[in-house]
């Protein structure tokens, strides 16, 4: 800046000859590369650089303890089985389940069951997402619709959705549009729910910079209000696939009939009828995984770059 | 940042401009025309007059700093101008269509880039999209952010994002830009700069601006008329033209003279205030 004051004194600077009001010449030139290059440096002054995490750090820090916890686990099961606590039929070792799901993959099923539930819970929850969307909207932006319904839609997501499976069955019958039925009453209110909150905390700042530069009616609410609404309507989608996942296993549980075919649920209900305990953990492991797979693959990498793009993901 | 392609052709910034939107505003020899506009809050019986009968003029290329203390609606009056709130009673009229607004927040997008916040504005305004992309560089370019297209909002500075702002209110090819305090959260140096990048642009595109601040000196600093306010409600209490010739700076001394002189005056409108 002591470049500056020589050049240009506050006293010089106030009266410049001819008094034209836009600046020209070689004057007007030499301020503006003045300025040019005074930006420039604010502007390095002012940027953070972000170094990229190397990849023996990360999977040091992710990676590693979840793995210790899962051998720490299978440490103490392995010990209670060797203890004998319970009598093994009551309590098989990993060893004896890991045999039980070996023989279902000899038998060649076992992929067919999993992907009986997967595909149904994948469908059950794209059939949720297209309901929950506009029902959210709905329940975000119109003040009767949310007066109406939105305590409704709150509170049935306290509704464990198993409670529906009776219901389902006496109208719908021992058939696919029951195991939908609940599906649906259990993901839905989570995908609207989330997507409400996701619109509540949407900036007012940004809504009115929307409508300023003339996103208004519905060209604000696809460019505006629901991309500012995406993070909180990731995590409704996140929790929706939960809600969908935990509400099918209920009704494969309970709806069990030959035309039903059999998924993960009815795996296990066939474990219990049979009192094989070793098939029943195998099932309840294959669910879990599917579950946490799901969740790992497909949501938790959509989570994170929508929160890396918006800079709420840097400091962690 | 080598290149100032804008700063030394303005014939290559010169904006096209929607023809009949410039023809209704010649004709009408305004900018903005504000006819005893009054603004009042709350509801019957517990009401708060905010703005009382301001009746103001911005001529076609006019630089107006609103200036006030605190309470004094200058905010609510921009929000009138731009069509965000409606008047209680007066009218207001621009006839060069709907007006860009600046805010203190730049209020971008998070979750676009930098060029593709300018370029929804562009859309918005029904540019088709072969064009839309050579637009939003070029303003980048005007803003002198060259390169800063791809960059995400959090990877800029302060100053870098209300330029961009800067930049996306003028993708709106608006013949007037209100602007509320846009440089008040940004640190003395780089709020000096955006002063000088403010005049250039203006005096490039020939945008008219109606600028909401509490600085005297800032207000001094940037507009052809300063128009005063009185608080509570908001009036005009007194008018200046400021005829020192642009470039300025802060610290010249013709322009901390005018400023000493408004300020007393505001001094004296906020006194009144202690007095009842």
């Amino acid at each position: 800046m002591a470049g500056t004051e020589t050049e240009r004194p506050p006293e010089s600077g106030a009266s410049p000859a001819g008094g034209a009001q836009k600046r020209d010449g070689a004057q007007g030139r030499d301020d503006a590369a003045e300025l040019a290059g005074l930006e420039a440096g604010l502007d390095a002054l002012d940027t953070r650089a972000q170094a990229r995490i190397p990849l023996a750090r990360t999977l040091r820090e992710k990676a590693l303890p979840p793995a210790v916890a899962v051998v720490l686990v299978l440490a103490l099961w392995q010990s209670a089985f060797a203890l004998e606590l319970k009598p093994d039929y009551q309590l098989p070792s990993p060893l004896m389940v890991w045999d039980a799901l070996a023989e279902e993959w000899y038998k060649g099923t076992i992929l067919g069951v999993v992907w009986q539930s997967v595909s149904r819970g994948a469908l059950g929850f794209l059939v949720a997402l297209v309901v929950a969307t506009p029902l959210g909207l709905l329940v975000a932006r119109v003040k009767v619709v949310r007066a109406a319904i939105g305590p409704v839609l709150s509170g049935l997501q306290s509704l464990p959705s198993v409670a529906w499976v009776p219901a389902a069955i006496i109208w719908f019958g021992l058939t696919d549009a029951t195991i939908y039925a609940v599906v649906l009453l259990g993901a839905v209110p989570s995908i609207a729910n989330g997507l409400v909150a996701g619109v509540d905390r949407v900036q007012p700042l940004h809504l009115r910079a929307g409508k300023v530069i003339g996103a208004t009616g519905l060209r604000g609410v696809r460019h505006v209000l629901l991309p500012a609404a995406l993070p909180g309507y990731v995590s409704g989608l996140k929790q929706g696939w939960a809600f969908s996942w935990r509400s099918l296993m209920a009704a494969e549980l309970i709806a069990i009939s030959p035309e039903l075919g059999v998924g993960l649920g009815q795996l296990l209900e066939t474990g219990r009828v049979y009192q094989d305990m070793p098939l029943v953990l195998g099932a309840i492991l294959l669910i879990l995984l599917v579950g946490i797979g799901i969740e790992l693959l497909l949501f938790a990498p959509m989570e994170r770059r929508v929160l890396r793009n918006r800079g709420l993901l840097a400091a962690r | 940042m080598p290149t100032t392609l804008s700063a030394q052709d303005p014939e290559a910034a010169a904006r096209p401009r929607a023809g009949d939107q410039q023809d209704r505003q010649r004709q009408a020899g305004y900018a903005a025309q504000l006819d005893g506009v009054s603004k009042s809050f709350g509801r019957p019986g517990a009401r708060q007059q905010v703005l009382d009968g301001i009746s103001l003029d911005v001529a076609p290329g006019e630089f107006v700093t609103l200036l006030g203390a605190s309470g004094c609606g200058k905010s609510t009056l921009l929000n009138l101008v731009a069509d965000l709130e409606s008047p209680t009673e007066g009218t207001i009229d621009v006839p060069g269509g709907r007006p860009a607004l600046m805010f203190q927040e730049h209020a971008l997008f998070p979750w676009l880039t930098a060029g593709r916040n300018i370029e929804l504005a562009l859309r918005m305004r029904g540019v088709p999209k072969a064009e839309r992309r050579q637009e939003a560089e070029r303003l980048l370019t005007l803003v002198r952010l060259t390169g800063a297209y791809g960059k995400r909002v959090h990877e800029l500075s302060g100053g870098m994002r209300q330029r961009v702002a800067l930049a996306r209110a003028l993708a709106q090819d608006s013949q007037l830009l209100l602007m509320d305090e846009p440089f008040a959260a940004l640190d003395a140096i780089t709020r000096d700069v955006l002063h000088e990048e403010l005049t250039r642009v203006w005096a490039e595109t020939e945008v008219s601006v109606l600028f909401v601040t509490h600085n005297v000196r800032e207000a001094v600093r940037l507009a052809e008329r300063v128009v005063l306010l009185s608080s509570r409600p908001g009036r005009i209490a007194r008018e200046w033209r400021v005829g020192i010739p642009q470039p300025r700076r802060i610290e010249d001394a013709e322009v901390s003279g005018l400023s000493v002189e408004i300020t007393e005056e505001l001094r004296g409108e906020i006194r009144r205030h202690g007095r009842h």
